[in-house]
């Protein structure tokens, strides 16, 4: 009985141990998975926060040689890029998510769908880029903002589309019994009934894929082009906060690096807050209790 | 008010899998009828038959008449509208997990298109009073999400929900299966005052229940029905050897 007794009391020990040393890999694990981040931030702020100033929001680039200048165009044509690319590849990526999901179930269109989106996933970007290229700068004969914006839908579209298709499986298949089993038809429960349940997980695939492709640089270099001037048309040529970084990264000028750098420390500050501020409406209005 | 349910020569495959084999009986309106029988004897592929549910299986099929009131459910109708006028329980309660208590009652008439406000608040009153539920929730209505009730209250809430869009028969599948004792005898209780208003049709594994809720009993085994006569008679004097060995707890 004794024996029995101490060893079982050993057997509690090493599994207190064994317990606490999973719990401080766990800890581990998700400390390098921020530092990285936290590193990037961190030397950002040191090297670009002196270079943020009102200037930088207000005016365009100066001339190589004169101080100052901003890129304002540069943040006004990010986001115009990325209007037209949220425009078409959310629509795009929801719907094909949607039809793999619960129309396509185990058909052959089905499979072949999701191994192009899972390929165009991992093809580099700058291949996109020459896709844009050929399908809209060839034909039209000039650069502009919609082929850069079709550039980065076609980057959205694949992990939207893939991780729509997950969120809506994981819906309860008694939920979508519910709605039909209450007389309404079946396109009305997919939009009112699933993808409205499986939302908050799509949402965060969009955010994902807006977040990722607003740092693109290379689908941009031959379909936006950039543009040192104010444009807002999607005819012409327009400028990118990636893209300026990149020109003014490579350029032989100390005020253009300091330029790059808030550049860089810009472009993360307005993903992290579009992205925040998307949390923030759709996360209004959930009810109490709502799982 | 309910209408009577029949059905005549009713066969159902999933794939080569022949589930449901010559099923005909009379449920008569404004009664309850419950089908007993062990897992897989085809009573739940029987209800689901009833308003066409078992069409979101792609593998399924069927052979048959039913009609519901005057109507030939399989050729005269469309599932859709077939299954506003057959409402349906089914044994895990299953509310819309994104919609208020409210929202969930008036779900199959606002996604139907229909948003007459006034009327609608009435529609979800009297529907949560008559599934005894109406109390309960009455002060959270639009401010708490139907998944955050407990269990019992959820599925009687799912029964609300199928009562708010006016259906003349209620179909059950194993309604109080994943309820506790106090939540099973309200159900029950429920059961009892909607079948003046209602044709009830329950799929039950608690023999109890069945002999409690019910005035006509059918016993299914095999995908067959062995005996479908009044509850009493089915209980205490079947005719059917194979019915009084399941009741008596022989078998299954």
């Amino acid at each position: 009985m004794d024996t029995l007794a101490k060893e079982f009391q050993m057997r509690t020990r090493i599994r207190g141990f064994i317990d606490h040393a999973a719990t401080g890999l766990a800890v581990l694990s998700t400390l390098l998975v921020i530092l990285p981040l936290v590193a990037i931030f961190v030397y950002l702020l040191i090297k670009g926060a002196r270079s943020v100033n009102l200037d930088f929001f207000t005016q365009i680039p100066k001339p190589v040689g004169e101080a100052g200048g901003g890129m304002a165009n540069a943040i006004i044509g990010s986001a115009t890029l990325l209007g037209v690319a949220s425009l078409i590849g959310i629509p795009v990526g929801i719907g094909g998510g949607v039809y793999l999901a619960e129309y396509g179930r185990g058909t052959k269109l089905a499979n072949a769908i999701r191994f192009t989106a899972d390929v165009l996933n991992g093809v580099p970007s700058i291949v996109v880029g020459i896709a844009a290229y050929a399908l809209i700068v060839m034909p039209q004969g000039h650069f502009s903002a919609l082929a850069g914006g079709v550039a980065l839908a076609i980057m959205m579209v694949p992990t939207i589309c893939r991780t729509s298709e997950e969120m809506l499986h994981m819906v309860p298949h008694s939920v979508r019994e519910a709605a039909l089993g209450l007389g309404v038809p079946s396109w009305r429960s997919v939009l009112s009934i699933t993808l409205k349940t499986a939302s908050p997980g799509i949402i965060t695939g969009c955010m994902l894929a807006f977040a990722r492709v607003a740092g693109e640089t290379a689908p941009l270099l031959f379909t936006a082009l950039g543009n040192e001037f104010w444009s807002t048309s999607l005819n012409e040529p327009i400028a990118a906060l990636p893209l300026q970084i990149y020109v003014y990264a490579i350029s032989p000028y100390d005020d253009w690096h300091r330029l790059a750098w808030a550049g860089a420390l810009v472009l993360i500050v307005l993903i992290v807050l579009a992205v925040s501020l998307v949390r923030y409406v759709t996360s209004r209005g959930v009810l109490k209790g709502a799982s | 008010m309910g209408v009577g349910i029949e059905v005549a020569n009713l066969n159902a495959w999933y794939g080569t899998n022949h589930t449901l084999q010559d099923i005909s009986l009379n449920i008569p309106a404004n009664r309850a009828t419950a089908l007993i029988g062990p897992s897989g004897c085809g009573k739940s592929t029987f209800v689901r038959c009833l308003n066409r549910m078992h069409e979101t299986n792609p593998v399924a099929r069927v052979t048959g008449v039913v009609r519901i009131g005057d109507v030939d459910i399989y050729t005269d109708t469309t599932p859709v509208e077939i299954r506003r006028r057959v409402g349906m329980v089914f044994q895990r309660p299953n509310p819309f997990p994104t919609m208020s208590i409210y929202d969930n009652v008036a779900a199959g008439l606002k996604l139907n298109g229909y948003s007459n406000r006034r009327h609608l608040d009435e529609i979800v009153e009297k529907s949560l009073k008559n599934s005894a539920l109406w109390d309960e929730v009455k002060d959270d209505l639009k401010k708490k999400s139907g998944a955050s009730l407990s269990g019992g209250q959820q599925q009687r809430l799912c029964i609300a929900r199928a009562l708010a869009v006016d259906p003349e028969v209620l179909l059950m599948d194993e309604p109080a299966s994943a309820l506790d004792p106090v939540s099973t005898s309200k159900i029950e209780d429920l059961i009892f005052q909607l079948k003046s208003q209602y044709t009830i049709v329950i799929v039950t594994h608690n023999m109890q229940q069945a002999a409690r809720v019910a005035e006509k009993t059918g016993f299914f085994l095999n995908g067959r029905m062995v005996e479908f006569d009044s509850t009493h008679k089915i209980f205490t004097n079947p005719s059917d050897k194979r019915t009084e060995d399941y009741i008596t707890g022989r078998f299954g």
